[in-house]
């Protein structure tokens, strides 16, 4: 089975499909938890605690947090392999361009490859910035508060993170509907519902978000 | 009605294709598109040039043989098949380009004519039902539900024309292959072959060197048959309900 899935296209689109919806899910609890934020350092710290200790006394200290941490890369992976080959073979499948050619599809899925790459790159430094602290100086282990203030001090931290939480509203607005497809669960009578959660879904997430550094920007988060 | 086309020229499958220009005059709004390519091709034969190939069968819009990609639309600008396109859709003046389909899968003849057996492989993949032929059967032998039938039916308008994969950005044969499938996996004559028939055919559709699908919706856009894209969303549940019972073997 394994074998048929990943040797189709229809197969890849699935593992697409699962592997978004499983960051997807992952996305709207971070985002909720990020919110914490404007209730205060006290809050916001302690919430990245708990993190740390969900599932105790069952799981040791940090245990589920590394298990969610497997399964986000496993799906990172598996979305952006399942995403380059069958690039490479969409590309390999149309050569030649028309000579008279028009954009056609909506923005949003046009700029599918585009943003995912962008995306990629943003969890890169998204992690190196305020998980590891690698590119973040100054930072300071077990102070999430201060070191979010800290990244949205700067304009190229403001640039970057809203510039991927945009791409990653246009992701959503076509990956969401497109999983649904893939699927199977797609219907004629399912399809108003299923393009108003992936637009509600977008828009929720982008400025869920985006919340954050505004906040820090005006003040209101200091 | 006086017209400038940009035609496709390209001698041979291996050689090397260009854009040319020619102007027709005396141009009826009344002619079909491929009428107005007749009377290109007598003006070139008379002046002793190659006429240009272009596919053509019924001229019904219901064989799927033309295809022709006119100004970046796949049969042109209205829903319909280039056969059944007239000129009355053009302006006097205007200048029109002339394509043919582009994907990998449909290598180029000559001009504009391409080699569509990647289809005719995805049909004898799982396209058909096994039932020994003679005469037709009573109608009412075996009844089908009304939704069925109707769903069916929808299907079984594709023509296999390509247009689908002329339009799709990918050059994917997601929405001939499922319109193919859907038509007979819904039937319940089409029932004893419905697992081996979607894997099968999904796997010839790859073989072939189809992309996948995005789900742009170009496909459905194009289509002169109206096939919906849910088709696909249709054709991937099966694909998945199939994969799932093969495991279970």
């Amino acid at each position: 089975m394994a074998r048929t899935v990943w040797g189709s296209t229809v197969g890849k689109k699935t593992v697409m499909a699962v592997s978004g919806l499983i960051m997807l899910l992952y996305l709207v609890v971070h985002m909720i938890g990020n919110l914490k934020i404007f209730f205060g350092a006290g809050e916001f710290n302690h919430y990245a605690h708990w993190l740390r200790t969900l599932g105790e006394p069952f799981m040791h200290y940090e245990w589920t947090l590394w298990l969610v941490r497997v399964v986000l890369v496993i799906a990172v992976v598996a979305h952006a392999v399942s995403a380059y080959q069958l690039s490479r073979r969409d590309i390999r499948a149309r050569p030649s361009k028309y000579v008279h050619s028009k954009p056609r599809a909506s923005y949003a899925t046009r700029t599918m490859r585009w943003g995912g790459i962008i995306l990629g790159l943003f969890i890169v430094w998204h992690i190196l910035d305020l998980t590891t602290g690698t590119v973040h100086s100054g930072f300071q282990p077990g102070h999430p508060y201060q070191n979010v203030v800290d990244t949205f001090s700067t304009w190229y931290g403001n640039v970057i993170y809203i510039v991927a939480m945009l791409a990653l509203g246009l992701h959503v607005r076509h990956g969401f509907w497109s999983a649904a497809q893939t699927l199977g669960v797609g219907s004629r009578a399912r399809d108003r519902a299923l393009k108003t959660v992936a637009n509600v879904l977008a828009l929720l997430l982008t400025a869920g978000f985006i919340a954050v550094p505004v906040g820090v920007m005006t003040g209101v988060v200091s | 009605m006086k017209l400038t086309l940009r035609v496709w020229r390209q001698k041979n499958a291996g050689a090397e294709g260009a854009m040319s220009t020619y102007e027709v005059d005396d141009i009826s709004p009344d002619m079909s598109f491929l009428e107005m390519l007749d009377v290109l091709n007598e003006q070139l034969i008379l002046s002793g040039e190659d006429p240009v190939a272009f596919d053509h069968d019924c001229r019904e819009g219901i064989c799927g043989a033309c295809s022709l990609v006119i100004n970046g639309d796949a049969h042109g600008p209205e829903r319909t098949t280039t056969c059944q396109l007239h000129m009355r859709s053009f302006k006097d003046g205007d200048t029109i380009d002339i394509e043919p389909w582009r994907a990998s899968a449909f290598p180029v003849v000559k001009d504009l004519v391409v080699d569509r057996s990647s289809f005719d492989r995805i049909i004898q993949a799982g396209g058909y039902i096994t039932a020994p032929t003679g005469s037709a059967p009573e109608a009412h032998a075996t009844p089908v539900p009304k939704p069925d039938a109707d769903f069916a039916f929808e299907h079984a308008e594709c023509i296999g024309c390509g247009a689908c994969v002329a339009a799709c950005p990918n050059g994917a044969a997601m929405l001939f292959t499922s319109a193919k499938i859907n038509h007979l996996n819904v039937l319940p004559q089409g029932a004893p072959e419905r697992e081996t028939r979607v894997l099968d055919m999904v796997a010839q559709m790859d073989e072939e060197g189809f992309g996948g699908c995005t789900l742009a919706g170009e496909c459905a856009t194009a289509c002169p048959k109206g096939i919906p894209l849910m088709s696909i969303t249709s054709m991937n549940k099966e694909w998945l309900r199939a994969t799932r019972r093969a495991s279970k073997r």
